[in-house]
């Protein structure tokens, strides 16, 4: 994927052979999983330089997912703020959110490994929309584990799912949300290693996932170095932000920009009702070194160890850890971490909505909803990555707009 | 660790914490008096992976009983006065970090523990950061083997580890069931490569039937959720332990329960 630059990013920021960046990643996994991890480790990265796979995988995304999507220079928005402000529109990708780059990548990865049963987790059920859209391409079984919470809060995405085929198994331990689903998507691997491919969402995970998704999202600022220097004449932009749970529209907004030190590169967090709130999902604020899912990185978490219910209004950013990338760059200060609360994030939301005619998701609007913190000067070029689509959402949009 | 044991060994799994908050102590010296050789003392985490619905869910309760490292250290700082069979601890690595590794590592041979089972603890990282440490306070660790673990994986497992070999006898999470005619295959196979360590079975043991294959083909095997499940009655620890450890050994059938 992109090999020449790949093969020029520095060092620092991608894994060495056990998967870590700097302190962050590895793979923490017991012996059940072994063998998988070894088998993907072993093989995706020539799997996903071979001509064969590249062909496929650049074919699909642009003419079933609908790529390139545009770098849209918001007008209205960017008078607002006084300064350039671009919109990375992942919301027009078919599924309407980025994670789509992922699982295109990895349905022909697990058709490579010769698996038939793919499961996956997911929170706002983005990532479960896009699965089971290229399981119904591939025609392979689906089964996606939700929080039983998230189920509830984001209905439109379980009907979406099971009218794609898959089957979608509400998860009842934990949080209920994104975490425990991952959990469960977990032990279902272990119990079916053999058949089963994994399909992770996020960059987070045991190595190889958190650089494998941040290879297939890399698309996203592969596209923005292009089309911004189309549009500007210059490929760097003043500041890229996104926003992180996990972490994936991030890791690869970022991805061909982490070399190019004069780029800001703003990761936008959940901070929920308030960083000190105690109902937050800010895991650079909050979060200790720890092991979650697989790798170390920083995990919200207790004094002894035991990992702590996040709370943000939006599912996909609900999750108390974050990707090692990510914590690898937090640690280093190549990224900044800024943060945005529920309340932010609708205003964001509904702001976008009025100005530009865009209605974007909630997690989104925490990227957005982040434009007001940064002292911009009227020269700045400013890329948002749009990451996805508010149609998820609407509920919530309606009962804030009956409040306000 | 049981050099001098020729008969099969019966390793039971209870967690911390459960059935009651500081019930840990009476629980291990019930499994004694029962006749148990070994106990593996589980250390509950609030994302167990590799556990299924039993033991994630007494994993909850001993959370919310306010189970910890340093409760649990507390609990058994006098355990050696009563119990003299080999105490493991088993759990998942992120608690472990937070206590502080060396910590954990020194308080637990403080209080008598042989040995850890850390299930997500890779072999790598093992070796590069934490043997050392092991070896300073004269610790077993024992590496976990599959069905899927290839034979030069299992011999390196094999030199790493001290005390014995955790086989899973599928590939699962804890409490599934097992294909019997597989797991002896399976045994047959580890058998033959002659490991350092005696091999125990675990993963899927709830009765007489595959505490004796374990036995026959392994030097004998660890029982958890069935365990587990068992102590959730209302009667008292030490009866419903020795009545469980009576029915895997096969002294009394099911039925009498």
């Amino acid at each position: 994927m992109n090999g020449e630059k790949a093969a020029n990013l520095l060092k620092e920021f991608q894994p060495d052979e056990n998967g870590f960046y700097g302190r962050y990643g590895g793979a923490f996994i017991p012996e059940m999983l072994y063998a998988n991890i070894e088998q993907l480790k072993s093989r995706y990265l020539d799997i996903i330089a071979g001509a064969a796979f590249k062909k496929e995988y650049f074919s699909l995304l642009k003419d079933y997912v609908g790529r390139p999507t545009p770098l849209y220079l918001a007008q209205r928005l960017s008078a607002h703020f006084g300064a350039s402000v671009f919109l990375k529109r992942e919301d027009l990708c078919h599924t309407g959110a980025h994670k789509i780059n992922n699982t295109i990548g990895q349905i022909l990865l697990a058709g490579h490994l010769g698996k038939k049963r793919i499961i996956a987790e997911t929170g706002a059920g983005q990532h479960g929309v896009a699965t089971a859209t290229v399981c119904a391409l591939k025609g392979l079984q689906c089964v996606v584990y939700m929080g039983e919470k998230d189920m509830a809060r984001q209905a439109p995405n379980v009907a979406r799912m099971k009218m794609l085929g898959a089957e979608v198994i509400p998860v009842m331990s934990g949080s209920k949300t994104l975490k425990d689903a991952t959990n469960e998507a977990i032990r279902d691997w272990i119990g079916n290693a053999k058949d089963t491919y994994y399909l992770i969402g996020s960059v987070v995970g045991p190595h190889p996932y958190p650089d494998m998704v941040a290879r297939f999202q890399s698309i996203i600022s592969d596209e923005i170095r292009k089309q911004l220097h189309e549009q500007t004449g210059t490929s760097l932009p003043d500041y890229v932000l996104a926003c992180v749970g996990g972490g994936s529209n991030a890791a690869g907004a970022f991805y061909h920009f982490l070399d190019d030190r004069q780029v800001q590169l703003i990761a936008v967090e959940a901070a929920g009702h308030g960083i000190t709130s105690g109902k937050s999902a800010a895991t650079t604020q909050l979060g200790t070194d720890g092991i979650l899912h697989g790798s170390r990185s920083l995990v919200m978490q207790t004094e002894d160890g035991q990992v702590v219910e996040p709370h943000s209004i939006s599912a996909g950013l609900d999750y108390p850890g974050i990707g090692p990338l990510h914590a690898h760059l937090f640690e280093t200060g190549r990224a900044k971490f800024l943060h945005a609360t529920d309340t932010e994030s609708v205003a964001a939301c509904i702001q976008l909505a009025r100005m530009e005619g865009i209605i974007p998701a909630l997690e989104s609007g925490h990227a957005l909803a982040a434009l007001a913190q940064l002292q911009l000067k009227s020269t700045d070029k400013v890329v948002i990555c749009l990451s996805g689509r508010g149609d998820k959402d609407m509920e919530n949009f309606a009962l804030e707009m009956l409040n306000t | 660790m049981f050099d001098q044991k020729s008969s099969p060994v019966l390793n039971v799994f209870c967690t911390a914490g459960y059935p009651g908050a500081d019930s840990t102590p009476e629980v291990i010296q019930a499994l004694q008096e029962s006749g148990v050789d070994m106990v593996e003392i589980g250390m509950p985490y609030s994302d167990p992976l590799a556990d299924g619905p039993v033991i994630q869910q007494v994993n909850a309760i001993a959370l919310d009983n306010g189970m910890s490292i340093s409760k649990l250290f507390h609990d058994l700082q006098d355990i050696r006065k009563e119990v003299h069979i080999p105490l493991m601890l088993m759990g998942y690595l992120n608690p472990v970090l937070q206590y502080g590794f060396e910590k954990f590592c020194s308080d637990a041979a403080a209080i008598g523990i042989d040995g850890l089972i850390i299930p997500d603890l890779p072999d790598y990282e093992f070796e590069k950061n934490y043997k050392q440490v092991l070896l300073k306070y004269g610790l077993d660790f024992i590496f976990l083997i599959t069905p899927e673990t290839s034979e030069a994986r299992v011999r390196r497992l094999d030199s790493l580890s001290s005390g014995f070999i955790y086989a899973v006898a599928t590939s699962s999470i804890t409490g599934n069931e097992n294909v019997w005619e597989d797991v002896i295959v399976y045994l047959q196979r580890i058998a033959s490569f002659h490991l350092n360590n005696p091999v125990l079975l675990g993963f899927g043991i709830k009765d007489h039937k595959g505490f004796h294959i374990a036995s026959k083909y392994a030097a004998g095997a660890i029982v958890g959720s069935a365990y587990i499940k068992a102590l959730s009655g209302d009667s008292d620890i030490k009866s419903l332990t020795g009545k469980f450890v009576r029915h895997i050994l096969g002294e009394v059938e099911a039925g009498n329960l």
